[in-house]
């Protein structure tokens, strides 16, 4: 592939696709956030001040349950160390003056990281993080506080629309140029078995972070 | 209090997990990061695609996901445009919901 044109309109696009398919899930999230006894103004806390939407709801679900503040914070920030690995994916890419790079690190999830780091060119890295970022952002807290505020109970209404289809396959359409590379996909293939291997053992959000350890496994293995 | 308590912590720590990379590494290149850069994604990817099609709290389990996600792979391998990916695979999903 050589010569691409500018992408950014594709990547605008992708940004607008993945801001879409998080809308129900920000939903599902206020609703959540009602049913466990949480004002709307928390609810929209949780999803501006920390923006990890798997790490809220794990949090705010053990809150609902009854669990305790430690077990609470404990379950979030164990899903939330992929982040810190995602940071090392995207630092290389996000030059700018300390400030900047302080608020674009807010924008550090899954979604935008996938696409960032899916452009072959530099300097289209950046763009594709932040634009991603920055859309989810938007939906994200949108639809918390419409969640919140506006449905009282209609957790069925995802499910049975099949919204809730939209993650995953946002998540093979950007896992699928990578496939194209065999030690990736060998390392793909590696997370895919692990991953649930793991799911019915380990604490919710240790799954993914065991198909990253795949990754640095292979990695060391080749820096032999 | 518990709940504030918990969006105080949770958003701290999350921020200091976000941020330890890019504020402290900055655009310095680090060659072995960047090897594994290209590789922790697909390990990622590859998991949460699992994941979030075949589990429920702590069971694995095959439901109507998996025909969005095997609907989303046809699409892909037809090279079909992301949008429409995650929308076939929406449709798929509701169509044998509905069955």
């Amino acid at each position: 592939v050589s010569a691409q044109p500018d992408p950014r309109r594709g990547i605008r696009r992708q940004a607008l696709s993945l801001a879409l398919a998080v809308a129900p899930f920000g939903l599902a999230f206020g609703v959540a956030c009602t049913q466990a006894g949480l004002s709307w103004v928390e609810a929209s806390g949780f999803s501006v001040l920390v923006f990890a939407g798997s790490a809220q709801f794990a949090a705010v679900e053990i809150l609902g349950r009854g669990g305790g503040a430690v077990a609470a914070l404990a379950a979030g920030l164990l899903l939330n160390v992929r982040s810190l690995a995602f940071g090392v994916v995207m630092a290389p890419s996000l030059d700018g003056p300390r400030w900047k790079r302080a608020v674009w690190s807010h924008l550090m999830i899954d979604e935008s990281t996938a696409v960032g780091s899916a452009q072959e060119e530099p300097r289209w890295r950046r763009y594709g993080f932040v634009c991603t970022g920055a859309a989810i952002f938007v939906a994200w807290n949108v639809s918390t506080a419409v969640g919140a505020l506006a449905l009282g109970s209609s957790g069925t209404l995802i499910t049975r629309a099949g919204i809730d289809a939209a993650v995953p396959a946002a998540f093979l359409a950007l896992l699928w140029p990578r496939l194209a590379s065999p030690d990736q996909r060998w390392v793909a293939l590696g997370g895919a078995l692990v991953a649930p291997a793991l799911v019915p053992l380990a604490p919710a959000g240790v799954p993914v972070i065991a198909g990253g350890m795949v990754a640095l496994a292979a990695a060391a293995w080749d820096a032999r | 209090v518990t709940a504030a308590l918990v969006l105080a912590g949770l958003a701290l720590g999350t921020y200091l997990l976000k941020s330890a990379a890019p504020l402290l590494l900055g655009g310095r290149e680090v060659p072995w990061l960047a090897r594994l850069g290209a590789l922790l994604p697909a390990g990622l990817l590859a998991a949460l695609v699992v994941v979030s099609t075949f589990s429920q709290g702590h069971a694995l389990h095959v439901d109507a996901r998996a025909v969005g996600l095997g609907a989303a792979a046809v699409a892909l391998v037809a090279r079909a445009p992301f949008w429409a990916v995650v929308l076939i695979a929406v449709a798929a999903t509701a169509v044998v919901r509905a069955i």
